[in-house]
């Protein structure tokens, strides 16, 4: 926790400049201030008094009360609202959910980027907290944030053949992302270059190094993509469905890649994904969203031995198992994801639950569940007694899958 | 280096074969254009004997007419006239009228009917006033340009954005007879900053040469930009919102970095592509803008030629359009494959 102090004394420098500010100008910096006077909290851990939630992070990864929104002409899109985690080192979190749950966009936030350029600035709208190793991200400076990119946190995009540059080499991308944050020569960048190459598993990799991105098969650019997301040996790496663009017996290597290369540098790595198998095969905790919340989570073997959200179930429902009877239907999950402007009040799953009139007085549709505890660290966000759903799930669910 | 090799032979290639379809285009515009001039009259009905008289003058003597026929050719067929001609341009005529000989240098287009100067020549002396004005305005316009067309993309909606293609707008759709005509009004009959003076060589004196050259510059790059800024404008909203540029976003790259290195690399190439057509245009000759200012470039003289009715000098300088063009198409495509790497494959 060296790096905590160093940090600590930050946001109370800027809600000391703030305050300052305040005074020359109140109402133009009133805003600024009462965000830095948030990240002030942070410091102000020592002092019993400050609130409970905004204690320094234990955590290397954690995101508090984290909300993104989007204001549009049609209104407000709610991507992601209200979501909260925290990611030790050496771990993986796998965040699942169907398309247009709020997963990706939480991996760009997390990333700083819905924050990069001005334009995305003015469109986008943060706040809750999101801890690095330390630092708040939200309320930091986004030239902050950049720097920190790439460097202490790196992703690794779906679509390989569209996220590298089609006139750059695979070497030339490698070699800026190296350079960005380390001043050495293109020579020793270069080196390092063909360095991660090889530790990816691309064969002739002095030689590929020169090689367009077109001139690569769809595995080979996922591997090259990750060895730019690695070649600052970052602390945090994102995973947004890396796996999806790809041919079915290639998803395997680079599944196996990226956890081999976890244990070598002892990174955090959080694998966003709607695909089931793919963390069953890699994480150690879970995450469930749905329309921009998270609905359940927990260690992974638990929330997959012992669900306890209905939307979980059909999740689990809707993955087709090779173990399974080919005569046994797929359970889907039916109608579709709710809307992000116009989220259904209440419990958001509620015109999807088959069991949304299990709770009495019609509870689902009126107030919203907040996550509760089911048992050490597996947190559910439903209005059932757990009785209810444990009942459920041993007699109704299990039993079909 | 075994792979460095392997790399430059198919650019190599390209480049010839790029090269080999480009004389091949020049062929087919010398002989459509040669076609035109000297036997779409022989097929409308007109006769050699009319044809050789326009090179004589007022009253010529039947003699005169057949001198002319004879010296020129034009009693051959059509095609072994072309082939004269092509073979003019490569290795030069020798004509003789009479007791004298006259000597039509590489690469001879031939004379004048009006002047009986050589064509070639003429053109010649015309060409750095041509080359000064396109080149100069190219510059203007390529920067003014692009860089109005990445500063509104960076930032749409906003006035600036607004603003700027409120006034492309207005560049493209006003004729440069007229902002030409207005420039003059303003900068150098109502407020005397840029004179009016002839074309002086670069060379002779560099900073009146600029100085004449200024307002028709600003007038024709003021046309063009608006275009470009567009044009700028539609590819880099469309490369910015592409995934290459979230990465680039995401290694941490300064997003000044982001927009030039990553997003206008690739909105450059279909600009390369714009450009190289309308370079090659304007080499052929600016004609409203060398009209507007009075410069006695390409296109002055082929207006001059074409209202003269005179053959010889409309062929050479339509060629020369056309070798230009050529020319720069040639260039853009092999920018090209240097700037975009999947185009050597296909």
């Amino acid at each position: 926790m060296t790096d905590s102090s160093e940090n600590q004394t930050e946001p109370a420098a800027k809600a000391g400049k703030a305050a300052k500010a305040g005074k020359a100008d109140k109402a133009a910096k009133a805003e600024k201030a009462v965000k830095a006077e948030k990240a002030a909290k942070g410091s102000e851990a020592a002092q019993p008094a400050a609130a409970g939630a905004a204690g320094p992070p234990t955590a290397f990864l954690e995101v508090r009360d984290l909300k993104v929104h989007f204001p549009t002409d049609d209104g407000i899109v709610k991507s992601v609202d209200g979501l909260t985690f925290s990611l030790e080192k050496g771990k993986t979190l796998g965040v699942v959910g169907e398309s247009g749950s709020g997963k990706s966009v939480t991996s760009l936030a997390v990333m700083g980027l819905h924050r990069a350029s001005r334009q995305q600035r003015s469109k986008v709208r943060m706040s809750g907290e999101i801890w690095l190793d330390g630092k708040e991200l939200v309320g930091a400076d986004p030239d902050e944030v950049r720097r920190l990119r790439g460097r202490e946190m790196a992703m690794i995009f779906q679509d390989p053949l569209s996220a590298l540059h089609p006139f750059y080499t695979v070497g030339q991308q490698i070699v800026e992302a190296y350079r960005v944050h380390h001043d050495v020569d293109k020579k020793t960048a270069r080196k390092r270059a063909v360095e991660m190459l090889d530790r990816v598993g691309i064969p002739q990799p002095d030689k590929r190094v020169d090689d367009h991105p077109h001139q690569f098969s769809g595995g080979m650019r996922q591997r090259a993509m990750i060895a730019m997301a690695l070649v600052n040996n970052p602390e945090l790496l994102i995973a947004d469905e890396p796996t999806t663009a790809l041919d079915v017996t290639v998803q395997a290597q680079i599944l196996d890649l990226i956890r081999d290369l976890q244990k070598e540098f002892g990174s955090a790595v959080i694998i966003i994904t709607h695909d089931l198998g793919v963390v069953a095969e890699l994480a150690d905790d879970l995450l469930v969203m749905y329309g921009g919340r998270c609905i359940e989570r927990g260690p992974a073997a638990e929330v997959f031995s012992a669900p306890q959200h209905p939307y979980t179930w059909g999740l689990l429902g809707s993955m087709p198992r090779i173990d399974r009877d080919q005569t046994d239907r797929l359970i889907p999950v039916k109608g579709s994801p709710p809307s992000l402007i116009n989220v259904p009040s209440g419990c958001a799953f509620n015109p999807r639950c088959p069991y949304a009139d299990v709770p009495k007085d019609d509870v689902t549709r009126t107030v919203r569940p907040e996550l509760r505890q089911v048992a050490g660290g597996h947190f559910s966000a439903c209005h059932m007694t757990q009785e209810e759903r444990e009942r459920i799930w041993t007699e109704e669910i299990a039993p079909r899958l | 280096m075994a792979r460095g090799h392997r790399r430059r032979i198919p650019v190599f290639s390209y480049i010839i074969r790029r090269l080999i379809s480009a004389v091949i285009l020049l062929l087919i515009v010398s002989a459509v254009t040669f076609g035109i001039f000297f036997l779409l009259p022989k097929l409308a009905g007109q006769t050699t004997d009319q044809l050789a008289q326009q090179y004589i003058g007022k009253a010529p003597t039947p003699a005169d007419i057949a001198a002319v026929k004879k010296n020129l050719g034009l009693d051959k067929p059509v095609y072994e006239q072309y082939w004269d001609f092509l073979k003019g341009i490569f290795v030069g005529v020798d004509y003789k009228f009479g007791p004298e000989a006259a000597r039509c240098n590489v690469p001879c287009f031939g004379y004048s009917f009006k002047t009986h100067i050589e064509v070639w020549p003429e053109i010649q002396s015309r060409l750095p006033v041509t080359m000064s004005l396109a080149f100069g305005a190219a510059v203007v316009w390529l920067v003014s340009g692009i860089s109005t067309g990445v500063i509104s993309a960076l930032r749409p909606g906003s006035i600036f954005d607004r603003l700027s293609m409120g006034v492309a707008l207005a560049g493209v759709s006003l004729p440069m007879f007229f902002t030409g005509a207005l420039a003059l009004a303003l900068f150098t009959y109502q407020w005397p900053i840029f004179e009016r003076s002839d074309y002086i060589p670069l060379f002779e004196n560099p900073f009146l040469w600029a100085r004449t050259l200024v307002l028709p510059w600003v007038t024709l790059a003021f046309l063009y930009s608006a275009l470009y800024a567009r044009l700028t404008r539609a590819g880099m909203m469309e490369t910015l919102g592409e995934d290459y540029i979230r990465t680039a976003r995401a290694k941490g790259l300064h997003e000044r970095k982001v927009v030039v290195r990553h997003g206008l690399r690739a909105a450059l190439t279909p600009i390369i592509t714009v450009f190289g057509m309308d370079l090659g245009l304007l080499l052929g000759g600016a004609l409203i803008t060398e009209q507007v200012f009075s410069l006695q470039g390409v296109g002055a003289f082929a207006v001059q030629a074409i209202t003269d009715n005179d053959l010889p000098k409309v062929l050479g300088v339509t060629l020369l359009a056309a070798f230009f063009i050529v020319l720069c198409n040639l260039v853009v495509d092999v920018l090209y494959a240097a700037v975009d790497p999947r185009v050597r494959l296909s």
